[in-house]
């Protein structure tokens, strides 16, 4: 399909309603209409999300689990609410295995430590893809100094694609874990998960996803999947920053020892013997973020009653426009050019470095990401030093790629 | 904030031929800056005369700021003693990041003042200066390789 036929395609996702919802949309950037083309690294919060958080700090907030009194029993109930919440999102078994973390990061560094620490002796494997963000090779990383275990990791091809059959040729006995993205955030690649899930579980390996990128962008169904673990961030699915969420089946997640120690994590303490809490406490330490919980189970609220199949063609139609447009532009070079990706393009552009390039299109109120993306070692494998990434939500626009091709073109002449 | 003011012609011409550029053997010294936040990396090398720079040259790859600043700044010190060349780190120093800094002398240094009124860039334009004076003490500090600006 070409791109005035994307743009034309019916029945039409009503983007000009959806951008209502987030107020932040009507903002001017250097006085122009802001452009946000970076929700890759956090996406924008519909008033939905605002609300909740701000009905929480004005009428509920109190610490949960706590008091017996009326606003500990308030605030406590909506925290849970939107545990439940995470519970439908994605299709876990039952609430014990949904646990809120920090985010992503704090996700897969909770497996690391309290899974495989324990777990690994010298000569085990941890199975990793060259295409993952730091957050997922620098916890491995630790443990790997820890326990004495090794780090593998699966190539991707020149187009940015994790090949499932040089994926399993690296699964043996040796390997204990298998970790990987859903969606590469510096790439947009989609990852065969469904079936490197169905290998590694074949040979007895634990597997640990890395949702960050693609909860944004497509369902996601734990028990379909079979994934042991899967970690995806609260701000990145239009919720506020500071929350997260780790899914872990409920077998496996018995067996783990507490990560951290303290309040809410245990049911008795003396100074001989504590008897841990049941899940998901047992690894919810500490006062968590209790608005932060309550703004992302709104986000999950909301986008449950938008129509996500609307949404995510429409996605995919800003992506196949975006792909045209920039690839008519001399000098530009996509990288990651799988065949299967989420909305969003990487890109470097000849004579402009992507850190000018992300200054020139600020002055016309384009909000990118310019950088490594936390991916050092998939710039090292393309050979770049940074690229540009303009990635895509469902309220973005035809005529904002237009201004994004328009802009890189005057950010060329400049430096022509 | 002005586009033209951060890409003056000065600077888009040193980026598009760096002066200086390109190894330096034998070194005196040899330094490598980097800025992790944006993975700009340069090497910068010096062969010294008793205290005065008789040659600098750097390699590596940045964006057009950190390009051109390094550029300028091989011209500017390049024959001068280590005190001026640290001196006019310092001064450099301020005209990037302080409105009210004057540029009366720094001949064509006096492009970079643009860089200030963009704060996410000042990084860009200061990797150079701070990998030469790290190159500049590297003899009495026990020759460090590399200095980052994060």
């Amino acid at each position: 399909m070409n791109n005035t036929a994307l743009k034309n395609a019916g029945p039409r996702f009503d983007v000009a309603s959806v951008r209502r919802d987030f107020p932040i949309l009507a903002r001017s950037i250097h006085g122009k209409p802001l452009v946000y083309f970076d929700n890759g690294a956090s996406a924008q919060r519909p008033l939905a999300v605002i609300d909740a958080v701000d009905d929480y700090e004005r009428h509920h907030h109190s610490n949960i689990h706590r008091g017996v009194h009326a606003l500990s029993q308030e605030a406590t109930e909506r925290y849970e609410t939107a545990r439940d919440r995470v519970v439908g999102f994605l299709n876990a078994r039952s609430r014990q295995e949904i646990i809120f973390v920090r985010g992503t990061t704090e996700a897969i560094n909770l497996v690391a430590q309290s899974y495989a620490r324990p777990l690994l002796v010298p000569g085990d494997e941890i199975l990793i893809t060259h295409l993952e963000h730091h957050a997922n090779i620098v916890p491995w990383q630790l443990v790997c100094e820890q326990t004495g275990a090794t780090l593998v990791v699966a190539p991707m091809d020149a187009q940015g694609e994790v090949h499932a059959e040089a994926v399993e040729a690296l699964m043996n006995e040796r390997t204990k874990l298998f970790a990987c993205a859903h969606v590469s955030n510096a790439l947009g690649t989609v990852l065969p998960i469904g079936r490197l899930i169905g290998a590694a579980k074949a040979r007895g390996i634990t597997t640990l996803i890395d949702g960050a990128q693609a909860v944004p962008h497509m369902p996601v169904d734990v028990q379909a999947l079979g994934c042991d673990f899967y970690a995806f961030s609260g701000h990145k699915l239009f919720g506020p920053t500071g929350i997260g969420v780790l899914y872990g089946r409920e077998s496996v997640l018995d067996r783990m020892p507490p990560w951290q120690g303290g309040g809410d994590m245990i049911l008795a303490v003396t100074f001989g013997k504590t008897t841990y809490n049941s899940l998901p406490y047992k690894f919810e330490a500490g006062t968590p973020n209790i608005s932060g919980a309550i703004g992302l189970g709104a986000g999950i609220e909301y986008l449950a009653g938008l129509d996500l199949a609307g949404a995510h063609a429409h996605e995919q139609a800003l992506l196949e426009v975006a792909t045209e447009a920039l690839g008519e532009i001399d000098g530009l070079s996509i990288v990651g050019t799988a065949r299967d990706k989420a909305s969003l393009v990487s890109f470097v552009v000849a004579g402009v470095h992507a850190h000018d390039l992300g200054t020139i299109l600020d002055e016309e109120g384009i909000a990118i990401r310019t950088g490594h993306h936390c991916a050092m070692p998939v710039m090292d494998f393309f050979k770049v030093p940074a690229t540009a990434r303009a990635s895509f939500a469902f309220y973005n626009t035809f005529e904002e790629i237009d201004h994004l091709s328009a802009a890189i073109r005057r950010a060329k002449a400049i430096f022509a | 904030m002005e586009l033209n003011d951060l890409y003056r012609d000065v600077i888009l011409d040193h980026n598009r031929h760096p002066r200086n550029f390109g190894a330096l053997d034998p070194a005196d010294a040899s330094v490598e800056g980097f800025n992790p936040m944006c993975g700009d990396r340069l090497t910068v090398r010096l062969k010294m005369s008793g205290d005065c720079i008789a040659d600098i040259r750097f390699e590596g790859q940045g964006c057009a700021i950190s390009t051109a600043s390094a550029s300028l700044m091989t011209e500017a010190v390049k024959g001068q003693s280590r005190a001026a060349a640290l001196a006019l780190f310092d001064r450099v120093h301020q005209l990037l990041t302080d409105d009210a800094a004057s540029s009366d002398e720094l001949g064509k240094l006096a492009a970079l003042s643009g860089v200030r009124e963009f704060p996410a860039r000042v990084k860009c334009a200061s990797l150079c200066w701070h990998t030469l004076v790290s190159a500049l003490k590297a003899p009495e500090a026990g020759l460090p390789d590399a200095v980052s600006t994060e």
